[in-house]
C-alpha cells in the first residue's frame, strides 16, 4: 500500500510538472504574434497597446522567468484575466465546471447503476445465439456517438411530448427539480455508450470468473444460481470493473464537453470552444492545466480503490 | 463461437467496405454536388430525386453524406496512420532498449492513457486554429500512447524469443531484426489496433467538427452536418438522422472489424 502511496504522488508531481510546462508553452508557441491575435485584427489597435499587454502578460521577460512567475502565480490561484469578460479566468471556470462535474457524475452513476446489472444478465445467458446477440448490441452501443444521441432524444422527446424536453440550465441551488429534469436527456445521452462498453467488459469478467474453480464449489455445495452469480462472480469481476469504470470517467467527461454544446449547458465544454474562437489563451490555458490535475487526481483515486478492494494490491 | 466471429469480422468488413466505396465514388454515385443548392426543394423529406432528402439550403443530403464520410475517412485515417507509426516506433523502441527508455516512455503514455482524448484535442487545436488537418494532427497526438502500449508488451515478449536469437547469430543489424523480424510478426497486433482506433478516431473526428474545431466550411463533414441541422430540426430531422447514422456505421464498422480480428488473430481470446 504505501509503495502504491508513493508511486501515485510521483506520477502526480510528474505530469502536474509536464502540463504546466505545456499550459505555460502553448501561449508561447502560437503561430504568429499570440498579442496581436488576441487584440484581434482591428486596425485601431496601437503598438502602445500591444506593448502594454505583453508586459501585463510578462511576455516581455526572459523565459525562465516567465515560467516562474507565471508558475508563482496559479500556486497562489491567480490565473490571470480572461480577455473576453474581464473577470478572472478561474471564476468563469468553476462556474463552468460545476456544470460539467454534475453532468459527468449524474452520467457515471447511471451509467454505473444500469450497466452491473445488464452485464451480471449478459453473464447468466450463454447460449451462442444470445452471446452473439448481445456482442453485436453492445458494439453498437459503444459506437453510437453521443451527441447524436442527444439530438435525437431531444427530437424524440419534442415530438412525444412537445413541452416537457427543456435544454439551457437552472442551478441545483435555485431549482433541484428543474435542474435534474434538464440534465437527464444530456446525462442518459453521455451514459449509454458507457453503459454499453461497462456492462460487456463486466459480462467478460464474470464469465471468467464463473470458470473458477470456487465457482465451482460453490454450486456443489448447493448454492442458488442467483447467489453463484451474485455473491461470488460478481464481487470478484468487480475489481477490474473499478479500474475500468476509472478508464471511462475519461470518456465521460469528452462526452458531457460535447453534449452541452447538444443541451446548451454552460459548462467547460462550451467555454472551452468559445475561449478558442475569441482566442482568450488564458482561459484555454487555465482551463486545460486545471481539468488535467482535476484526471490524475481521478486515476490516482481509481488506483487506491482498486487498492483497497484487493488485497492482493493493497499487500504489495 | 467461430461463427459468430467470422459473422462479426463479416458484418464488419462489409460495412467498411461500402462506405469506403461510397466515399471514393462519391462523385459518380451522387447525381448531385454536395454544395449544390436547390432553393425550391429546401428541407424536403427523402424522395426519388434526393434519396436521405435536403437540407436548410437545399442541398441533397445522400451528396453531403458521401462527401463528408470522405473527408471523416481522410482525417481519421492520416491520424490513426501517424499514431501508428509514431507509437509504434515508441513502443518497438522501449521494448528494444529496456532500462531507463522503456521505464521513461511508458510513463508518459500510462499518463496520457486514461487522459480524456477531447481535452487534448482542444488543448492542441487551440495552438494550430481549427481546421481538418488540426483534427488530425490532434487525434494522431492523442492516440500515439495507445500504439506505443499496444506494441511494447508484444515486442517485449519477441525479443527474447529464439528466431530474434537465430537472426542475430546469423549477423543481422538490429534495424533488420526490428523490421524485417520484429515487425512481421506484430502485424495482427497492429491491425486490430488499427481498426479499434480508426473506430474511435471516427467518433474524435466527428466530435471537434461538430464543435466547430475540426473541418472548417465549405469542406462537407458530417459533424458540422449534424451540428447545423440541429437548428431546423423540427422543420425536417433527416439531415440529422442520415448524419449520425453514417457517423455510426462508419464507427460500427471498423469496431466490429476488430473485435472479429483480435479473436480470429488471437487464440487466448477465442474463449470469450
Amino acid at each position: 500500500m504505501p509503495r502504491v502511496l508513493l508511486r501515485r504522488a510521483g506520477d502526480l508531481l510528474f505530469v502536474s510538472f509536464g502540463v504546466s510546462i505545456l499550459s505555460f508553452l502553448m501561449i508561447r508557441l502560437i503561430p504568429g504574434d499570440a498579442v496581436q491575435l488576441m487584440l484581434g485584427a482591428n486596425a485601431e489597435v496601437t503598438q502602445s497597446q500591444i506593448d502594454a499587454l505583453r508586459h501585463q502578460l510578462g511576455l516581455d521577460q526572459p523565459f525562465v522567468q516567465q515560467y516562474v512567475t507565471w508558475i508563482g502565480r496559479v500556486l497562489h490561484g491567480d490565473f490571470g484575466v480572461s480577455l473576453t469578460t474581464g473577470r478572472p479566468v478561474l471564476t468563469e471556470i468553476a462556474a463552468a465546471a460545476g456544470v460539467t462535474a454534475e453532468l459527468t457524475v449524474l452520467g457515471l452513476a447511471g451509467a454505473i447503476l444500469l450497466a452491473i446489472p445488464l452485464g451480471c444478465a449478459m453473464a447468466s445467458l450463454r447460449s451462442p445465439a444470445a452471446s452473439l446477440a448481445m456482442r453485436l448490441l453492445s458494439i453498437t452501443g459503444i459506437t453510437v456517438p453521443s451527441f447524436w444521441l442527444g439530438i435525437m432524444l431531444l427530437y424524440g422527446a419534442s415530438e412525444l411530448a412537445p413541452g416537457w424536453a427543456a435544454v439551457g440550465w437552472l442551478p441545483l441551488s435555485e431549482d433541484p427539480l428543474g435542474n435534474l429534469h434538464r440534465l437527464l436527456l444530456p446525462a442518459l445521452s453521455i451514459a449509454l455508450p458507457v453503459v454499453a462498453s461497462l456492462a460487456r467488459f463486466l459480462r467478460a469478467t464474470m464469465s471468467d470468473a464463473l470458470q473458477q474453480d470456487y465457482i465451482r464449489t460453490a454450486r456443489a455445495k448447493g448454492l442458488r444460481e442467483r447467489v453463484v452469480l451474485l455473491r461470488h462472480a460478481l464481487r470478484n469481476a468487480l475489481i477490474p470493473f473499478v479500474t475500468q469504470t476509472g478508464i471511462m470517467t475519461g470518456y465521460l467527461f469528452g462526452g458531457s464537453v460535447v453534449v452541452e454544446q447538444v443541451f446548451a449547458l454552460p459548462g467547460l465544454g462550451r467555454l472551452m470552444v468559445g475561449a478558442i474562437a475569441d482566442r482568450d489563451y488564458a482561459l484555454v490555458q487555465a482551463a486545460i492545466l486545471l481539468a488535467t490535475l482535476v484526471f490524475v487526481c481521478v486515476n490516482a483515486v481509481v488506483d487506491l480503490l482498486y487498492a483497497l478492494i484487493d488485497p492482493r494490491v493493497r499487500a504489495a | 463461437m467461430i461463427v459468430g466471429s467470422k459473422l462479426v469480422l463479416g458484418l464488419g468488413a462489409a460495412l467498411v467496405v461500402l462506405l469506403a466505396l461510397g466515399a471514393v465514388m462519391a462523385p459518380w454515385l451522387s447525381p448531385f454536388g454536395p454544395n449544390a443548392q436547390d432553393i425550391l426543394a429546401r428541407l424536403g423529406a427523402p424522395d426519388t430525386d434526393h434519396w436521405l432528402g435536403t437540407d436548410n439550403f437545399g442541398r441533397d443530403v445522400f451528396a453531403r453524406v458521401l462527401f463528408g464520410l470522405r473527408t471523416m475517412f481522410a482525417v481519421s485515417a492520416l491520424s490513426v496512420l501517424g499514431a501508428t507509426v509514431v507509437g509504434g516506433a515508441m513502443g518497438l523502441t522501449a521494448a528494444w532498449c529496456g532500462g531507463v527508455v522503456d521505464r521513461l516512455v511508458m510513463r508518459l503514455a500510462d499518463v496520457f492513457f486514461a487522459f480524456p482524448i477531447i481535452l487534448l484535442a482542444i488543448g492542441i487545436i487551440a495552438l494550430l486554429g481549427p481546421s481538418a488537418f488540426s483534427a488530425a494532427a490532434a487525434i494522431a497526438v492523442a492516440y500515439v500512447p495507445i500504439f506505443a502500449r499496444t506494441l511494447r508488451g508484444p515486442a517485449l515478449q519477441l525479443r527474447f524469443s529464439e528466431f530474434v536469437e537465430a537472426a542475430r547469430a546469423i549477423g543481422a543489424g538490429t534495424p533488420r531484426i526490428l523490421l524485417r523480424h520484429l515487425l512481421p510478426n506484430l502485424a495482427s497486433v497492429v491491425f486490430v489496433q488499427v481498426s479499434l482506433s480508426l473506430s474511435t478516431a471516427i467518433l474524435v473526428e466527428a466530435s471537434l467538427s461538430f464543435l466547430g474545431l475540426g473541418t472548417q466550411p465549405p469542406t462537407p463533414s458530417l459533424g458540422r452536418m449534424l451540428a447545423e441541422s440541429r437548428d431546423y430540426l423540427d422543420l425536417s430531422p433527416w439531415p440529422a438522422v442520415f448524419s449520425g447514422a453514417a457517423i455510426l456505421l462508419a464507427s460500427l464498422g471498423f469496431n466490429l472489424l476488430g473485435d472479429g480480428l483480435a479473436e480470429r488473430l488471437d487464440p487466448r481470446l477465442r474463449r470469450t
